[in-house]
């Protein structure tokens, strides 16, 4: 199947000029001033505090991983879906073995905790909040773990 | 009378201008059903009812400073906001609006929608990191960790529709559904692909990226004037795309409910478009009005140990009754 690739190298270049345009039209047409907090980094008003060259989360970069793979397998699951009646029942079951390893990675992935954005100090808090007698942070609570808390109502 | 062909330059010219007019007026018409929803007004002095609301946005947008902050990465900076209603109108080449209206039909066409969707994510991402602020850092990083999550069962939820119409091309998957919608045979991948499309076109509630509640303006808090007014645009032509999406793939396109056509099938097709379009867009402001926004690690393992196992579940029930129907 021959497609005539005109139209749409026509179209995008009318969308990319157009859009550059814009932003030519912008230079050319907007104020040009400097007032004296014009240079400042914007931070709600107060004076930039450190660097922005922060410590990021290990979770961005594991998500960044895991996305590699699962992408790369939704590459072959594309390639499977368009021939799906050629392949027939012995495409359907390799491709079902195929997802199980999958499956069972991501399983795996979940219980070892490579998808938890939470600190193991966050999941003690939250494992603690279920105390007796409604919902209270033991562990805030310090010490006095063994009292039960103080009901409004009596 | 009528002689649209595919790829004339009649359909180019009508199509680029209806979608940036529809995006214009969509700002437009957000804004004032977001009004209704929240029992105010919304904009109405510009025009009647306040139509013309976008175009004054523009000039006041065109005529503010071009303004790139010396701390900003330049070159990045400047790419940033040009790569997303670049991307998002591309996208636009590959709709059907109508039998012998759209701007190319593509074998692969459903390839091409995803990868634009893919490239989207670089957008927000070098915004972020260019901008040199911690704020926008922060939402180049929620931007690139969601867009990429959600994009991988973005791609699996539409895998029912290729089984079952045997083909990439839009224009191909509308005119398989000629006897039925595939709604319905479809309604968990409908369900998924709805979300996905959510995320990535970081629509509410899935607006963690900007998150004006905690990270000022997330990965563009630096820009401003038309920079900022692109991606701006870019978001809303990012959502008309995706509702003029979701009818091609799951509501049968231009095809009319009931059998209820008329005139010039033409005529008819852009019309039940138009409204299929329109529900969807009205759907979405609903949900920016009515949801409230997730917390991070919420979304990422809804994404993940949600979403991602109904797709692929979706996808093996879907070909072992294709293949059963078949043998």
């Amino acid at each position: 199947m021959n497609i005539d690739l005109f139209p749409l190298i026509l179209y995008g270049g009318i969308v990319i000029a157009a859009i550059i345009g814009l932003l030519v039209a912008s230079y050319l047409l907007g104020q040009k001033r400097t007032d004296h907090a014009s240079q400042d980094v914007y931070e709600s008003g107060v004076l930039p505090v450190g660097s922005p060259n922060i410590k990021i989360s290990v979770p961005f970069y594991l998500t960044a991983i895991l996305f590699i793979i699962f992408d790369l397998e939704a590459v072959f699951l594309f390639a499977w879906a368009i021939s799906i009646r050629e392949a027939g029942w012995v495409g359907f079951i390799e491709v079902f073995i195929f997802i199980a390893i999958l499956v069972a990675g991501l399983i795996y992935l979940w219980r070892s905790g490579a998808l938890e954005w939470r600190t193991t100090r966050q999941m003690d808090d939250r494992q603690s909040i279920k105390g007796e007698g409604g919902v209270v942070n033991i562990k805030r609570l310090g010490d006095k773990t063994s009292e039960t808390p103080v009901k409004g109502s009596h | 009378m009528f002689s649209f062909q595919v790829g004339s330059l009649l359909n180019i010219a009508l199509i680029l201008g209806t979608v940036l007019g529809a995006a214009a007026l969509l700002i437009w018409v957000e804004r004032r059903l977001l009004g209704f929803f929240n029992d105010r007004l919304g904009p109405n002095r510009v025009g009647p009812f306040g139509i013309l609301q976008s175009v004054a946005d523009v000039i006041k947008l065109i005529t503010k400073e071009d303004w790139i902050p010396p701390f900003a990465d330049k070159l990045p900076f400047v790419v940033a906001p040009i790569i997303l209603p670049i991307v998002m109108l591309l996208s636009f080449a590959m709709i059907p609006f109508a039998p012998g209206v759209g701007i190319i039909d593509m074998n692969i066409g459903l390839l091409f929608v995803m990868a634009m969707a893919g490239l989207a994510a670089y957008s927000a991402m070098l915004g972020g990191l260019a901008s040199n602020n911690k704020f926008a850092l922060l939402g180049g990083l929620r931007a690139a960790g969601q867009m990429i999550s959600y994009e991988v069962f973005l791609g699996i939820s539409l895998l029912g529709v290729v089984i079952l119409s045997d083909s990439f091309s839009l224009r191909g998957i509308v005119e398989a559904q000629s006897d039925g919608w595939y709604v319905f045979p479809q309604f968990i991948g409908f369900m998924v692909f709805m979300v996905a499309a959510l995320a990535e076109s970081h629509r509410w509630p899935f607006d963690l990226p900007e998150g004006e509640a905690e990270i000022i303006s997330g990965f563009n808090t630096e820009y401003s004037g038309m920079k900022f007014g692109l991606f701006f645009v870019g978001e809303y032509i990012g959502m008309l795309f995706m509702a003029c999406l979701i009818p091609v793939l799951f509501f049968g396109g231009w095809h009319a409910p009931f059998g209820l056509e008329f005139g010039n099938e033409i005529i008819s097709g852009l019309f039940w478009m138009a409204a299929k379009t329109s529900v969807f867009i009205g759907f979405f402001v609903l949900v920016r009005a009515a949801l409230a926004r997730p917390r991070y690690d919420q979304l990422m393992s809804y994404g993940w140990l949600v979403m991602l196992p109904l797709s692929l579940l979706n996808l093996l029930i879907t070909g072992a009754i294709v293949l059963m129907q078949g043998s």
